[in-house]
């Protein structure tokens, strides 16, 4: 644990928690507490989930050159509760040869899931709703029971071209859980641990005074870093690999059978995907709920992992609003002709980097130089063989 | 290296997104209808028919119902129908007026042909767009009532092709007066020469 | 070129579906994409037939968007089509305005003063820049962007709009030609303004490309795929960008020097692949020469009439005779086919439609490609359905 100050804002959520559930008996303490924490978090990720995706959309507009929605109250803030009641008021139809039971359980499915991975997010310093010593494997398998959904509710809707789509769609997710998880093995090497909180903790501290020990400001986290944050635009269907949702313009995507509110689940749960991947990212490479400077920390961990999330999110709305989106089949070869091949040579730099940490003087230069050639060399190869034969060209002129 | 080209079209969006808050070029919505963008002079929408004075648009129009614009109309939305009597124009003249002069503006395309074949300067183009009507047949159909309006409301919207027009008529009803004169001094002359000349050798100046 | 040159026909491209079911292949799936449908350019429908996510077989229906043109083009006069050409190509209204036009000044002989014709060729560059600006806009559209460079592209075309509706009083149905010179001058100041936006255009493509041309994503996307060679595109009447990207030199503005374009000094870019990413950089490329003629022209544009002083409005009746006469549009070669019989209207009026002549490749292009760059070739040939359909 950090022997940070500790100033009232930061202890503040708990010293709520523990005044409104003191009047109660030990054994029910803990019920009433973990209920809190699960109240708190459906109600700060739901409604993040709602502004979300008002400010996907100015961001969105103010690259465009335009305002985005601003007509519904203030500057357009309550354009997600309009969306909302839109959603709640739209007739539910689900076709008469789809399987009832599988199709109403699928939306279920997928939130239940997507929700049940923020259990072991460290939110703050004693922010931790479940403190698993396991607490990553837990998360990405919980991640990955939402695919399960997917396939649920392509097949389901008893439709061909739906059928089709989830496969298409399964395929992208499965590919992509590959690199998401070789990506983050470095970090179990380097910390130890594969909890969560301990994985924090072992980010602790600053070398010389004002350089954190995130992971991700050494070669091997930068790379990792970045391997997981395109692997979690996979996982989450965000541009570019968004060709599950865009296909449902050419061919019925796997949730043309879902209409009104169980459609408005599954784009929850999409957002709430993107926000626990980023909230993990954070956790593992960027140091979790830690401040970068020592001169910050009085500002509550809580708002730094909120500002470090934003950041995060606000990267992917970027991202959406600048890239065109991939074939199916170019994604698939990304994820195992690159990113694979990448997050294992990844690995390899790691138990390089761990194996030279005695090195002295000079030599931290060199070890410096190898990681770092370690993670590019093999990206420009790599890259050189995905990208052959595509290439600016020059034009000759009559 | 794979990503260059990315990175580089980040760049270029991350320039639009931080310039959109203090770059007019990068920020171009206008918020209509609180604001409105200004027309050009020169923009056209739907035609309206000019009258000289607006204390008497109806009696005052420029048109005499030749029906030039109904024939040359491409999709034939102008529905003329002449007068019985004559009425004395601006100029004094008595013409006939347009008894019925329906425009459907549900099928005019603005194409302003009917501007260009007038011989009189009678119809001229419009500058309102603002005019969605509940009822799409009546609503949109303009009878000669809604469409007859003044010279100076011309001036306001087209103030060069007004100016041109007006100047034109002015110089035609000019040139018309100096020829009556002319022709009533003429027949003055020839009235007051003595009459003793033969016809032949001086031949009756044409009225 | 002549047609002894080229290799002798492929062979026609019939139905290719397999009449067999196995167990491997299983059941072809066969899709209607459109009419209505946010990736085909209007309404448009292609009936894909696809095994798995390749395309096995297209057929285009088209003539959702037919509006018997040339049948009110031979019950209304010669003027009165003038707007109706507006409406053919609707992104392009100058330049249909100008091919007919030209038709009609080669049926009755007239002549049109200089600087009517200065005024056309910046009037038709300016269009030939705001096409191509479209066509990059909505080709990322389709390929997924989301909406970003299709916001830039119309952002750049707003301007073009501007200096249309201050010259011709509307944006996009200009009906601004006539026969024997353009309708009225241009007004005060604009010459000044079309000098200031020409500047300007070179930096915006410089961003532009900056946002697109060395995307690996756009390249992954549009290179080697729906290559046209050369020899297909010549025997099938291809015109116009996607004929050069193919490979073949040939422009109008060169080849028949059509208005006063001899006078003006530019180049042709010429593609070597014919695939989608050459169609979309060969117009990316004919921009930066557009932005080159517009600059000569606005040097050069004399003083003078705009109209043929001996040219009538009404009662015109040319002389009985044919004409075909076509000029070099921003999507190809548009022509324009009348036949007088003396008569205020025409006898026959026939629009040869560039969009349709290029769209007849369709299939040949999207074969044994999935069905996501079916429609990214679909863009790639630039295609507006009222010219497809009339």
């Amino acid at each position: 644990m950090s022997q940070a100050p500790t100033s009232f804002l930061e202890n503040a959520p708990v010293l709520v928690r523990d005044w409104a559930t003191g009047f109660l008996p030990a054994p029910a303490r803990w019920f009433a507490n973990s209920l809190i924490d699960i109240v708190s978090i459906l109600a700060v990720f739901g409604l993040l989930f709602a502004f979300l995706t008002l400010a996907e959309r100015k961001i969105l507009g103010r690259v465009q050159n335009r305002p985005g929605p601003n007509r519904v109250g203030w500057a357009g803030w309550m354009q997600p509760f309009a969306d909302g009641i839109k959603m709640l008021t739209k007739e539910d139809v689900v076709p008469i040869a789809a399987d009832r039971v599988l199709h109403f359980l699928a939306p279920v499915v997928i939130l239940a899931f997507s929700i049940l991975t923020f259990a072991v997010i460290p939110f703050g310093r004693n922010l931790v709703p479940l403190d698993l010593d396991a607490a990553v494997v837990y998360f990405f398998a919980a991640s990955s029971s939402t695919e399960l959904a997917v396939f649920m509710a392509g097949w389901s809707s008893h439709n061909k071209y739906s059928l089709f789509a989830a496969m298409r769609a399964l395929a992208q997710l499965v590919s992509y859980e590959l690199p998401l998880l070789l990506s983050f093995v470095p970090v179990v090497l380097a910390t130890g641990k594969l909890s969560t909180t301990g994985i924090v903790a072992a980010q602790a501290g600053w070398k010389w005074g004002f350089v954190p020990h995130w992971l991700v400001f050494t070669p091997w986290g930068a790379a990792g870093f970045a391997i997981f944050m395109v692997s979690a635009l996979a996982e989450s269907n965000r541009s570019p690999f968004d060709l599950p949702e865009a296909e449902s313009e050419l061919i019925a995507g796997h949730l043309t059978e879902y209409s009104g509110f169980k459609y408005a689940i599954f784009f929850m749960a999409e957002y709430f995907g993107m926000c626990a991947l980023s909230g993990m990212a954070v956790t593992l490479f960027l140091g979790g709920w830690q401040a970068p400077l020592p001169a910050l920390e009085f500002i509550p961990s809580y708002a730094w992992f909120a500002i470090k999330l934003m950041a995060l999110l606000f990267g992917f709305m970027w991202i959406r609003a600048t890239l065109p989106r991939l074939r199916i089949d170019q994604l698939t070869r990304l994820a195992w002709k690159f990113l694979v091949p990448l997050a294992l040579v990844n690995l390899g730099t790691t138990a390089f980097w761990f194996l030279s940490t005695d090195w002295s003087g000079p030599f931290q230069a060199i070890r410096w130089a190898v990681a770092v050639g370690l993670v590019i060399l093999p990206a420009i190869l790599l890259g050189r063989s995905l990208g052959s034969g595509l290439g600016p060209r020059t034009y000759r002129y009559a | 290296m794979l990503g260059t080209g990315l990175l580089k079209g980040l760049g270029v969006t991350a320039k639009n997104l931080v310039g959109s808050f203090y770059d007019p070029k990068r920020f171009v919505t206008t918020q209509y209808p609180e604001e409105r963008t200004k027309l050009p002079e020169a923009y056209r929408n739907f035609p309206f028919l000019v009258s000289e004075s607006p204390e008497d648009p109806m009696g005052t129009l420029r048109c005499v119902a030749c029906q030039i614009c109904e024939k040359e109309c491409p999709p034939q939305c102008i529905y003329i129908e002449k007068s019985r009597d004559k009425k004395p124009d601006a100029n004094g003249k008595m013409q006939i007026y347009p008894a019925v002069f329906d425009i459907d503006t549900a099928v005019c395309m603005s194409c302003q042909i009917c501007v260009e074949v007038c011989p009189f300067d009678a119809i001229k183009m419009d500058q309102v767009f603002e005019i969605a009507a509940t009822d799409r047949f009546t609503g949109l159909l303009l009878d000669r009532q809604a469409l007859a309006k003044p010279n100076s409301y011309f001036h306001q919207i087209h103030p060069t092709e007004a100016e041109e027009v007006d100047g034109r008529l002015a110089a035609a009803r000019r040139a018309a007066e100096e020829k009556a004169r002319a022709a009533a001094a003429a027949k003055a002359a020839a009235k007051a020469a003595p009459p003793a000349q033969p016809p032949a050798e001086a031949p009756k100046p044409a009225p | 070129m002549s047609a002894t040159d080229l290799p002798p026909l492929a062979p026609s491209p019939g139905p290719r579906i397999r009449a067999v079911h196995d167990e491997f292949h299983g059941d072809l799936l066969e899709v209607s994409m459109g009419p209505h449908h946010p990736s085909t350019h209007g309404v448009f429908r292609m009936n894909v037939t696809l095994d798995g996510e390749t395309v096995m077989k297209l057929k285009p229906v088209f003539g959702y968007l037919h509006r018997n043109h040339e049948k009110i083009g031979e019950n209304t006069s010669y003027l009165s089509s003038m707007p109706y050409t507006d409406r053919l190509d609707y992104l392009c209204s100058m330049t249909n305005n100008w091919a007919y036009a030209l038709a009609v000044e080669r049926l009755s002989g007239q002549a049109v003063p200089e600087r009517a014709e200065y005024l056309r060729v910046i009037l038709a560059e300016l269009t030939r820049l705001l096409n191509h600006t479209c066509l990059a806009g909505f080709l990322l559209q389709d390929g997924g962007a989301s909406g970003t460079p299709l916001m830039y592209a119309f952002r750049e075309r707003e301007k073009i709009l501007d200096l249309f509706e201050s010259l011709s009083g509307s944006r996009m149905m200009c009906n601004f030609q006539r026969f024997g010179g353009c309708r009225t001058d241009a007004p005060a100041g604009w010459l000044d303004s079309v000098r200031r936006l020409v500047d300007g255009y070179g930096k915006f493509l410089d961003e532009y490309e900056e946002l697109l041309t060395g995307n690996e994503i756009l390249m992954a996307r549009t290179q080697r795929i729906g290559r046209l060679p050369a020899a297909l595109a010549v025997s099938a009447g291809i015109t116009g960008p996607m004929l050069r990207a193919a490979g073949v030199p040939y422009d109008l503005r060169k080849v028949e020097g059509y208005g006063f374009y001899p006078r003006f000094e530019f180049r042709v870019p010429i593609g070597a692949d014919g695939d989608t990413y050459d169609r979309y950089m060969v117009r990316v490329l004919e921009m930066r020469e557009s932005i080159k003629i517009l600059q000569q022209a606005l040097r050069g544009i004399p003083e003078g009439p705009v109209m043929d002083p001996k040219a009538r409005l009404r009662g015109f009746r040319p002389k009985p005779g044919e004409v075909y006469s076509r000029i070099e549009g921003p999507k190809g070669e548009i022509g324009f086919y009348l036949i007088s019989e003396g008569g205020p209207n025409p006898y026959r009026y026939r629009v040869r439609p560039p969009s349709l002549i290029n769209l007849t490749l369709l299939e040949d292009l999207c074969l044994g490609h999935s069905i996501a760059d079916a429609v990214v070739i679909l863009g790639s040939i630039d295609i507006v359905l009222g010219e497809v359909d009339r």
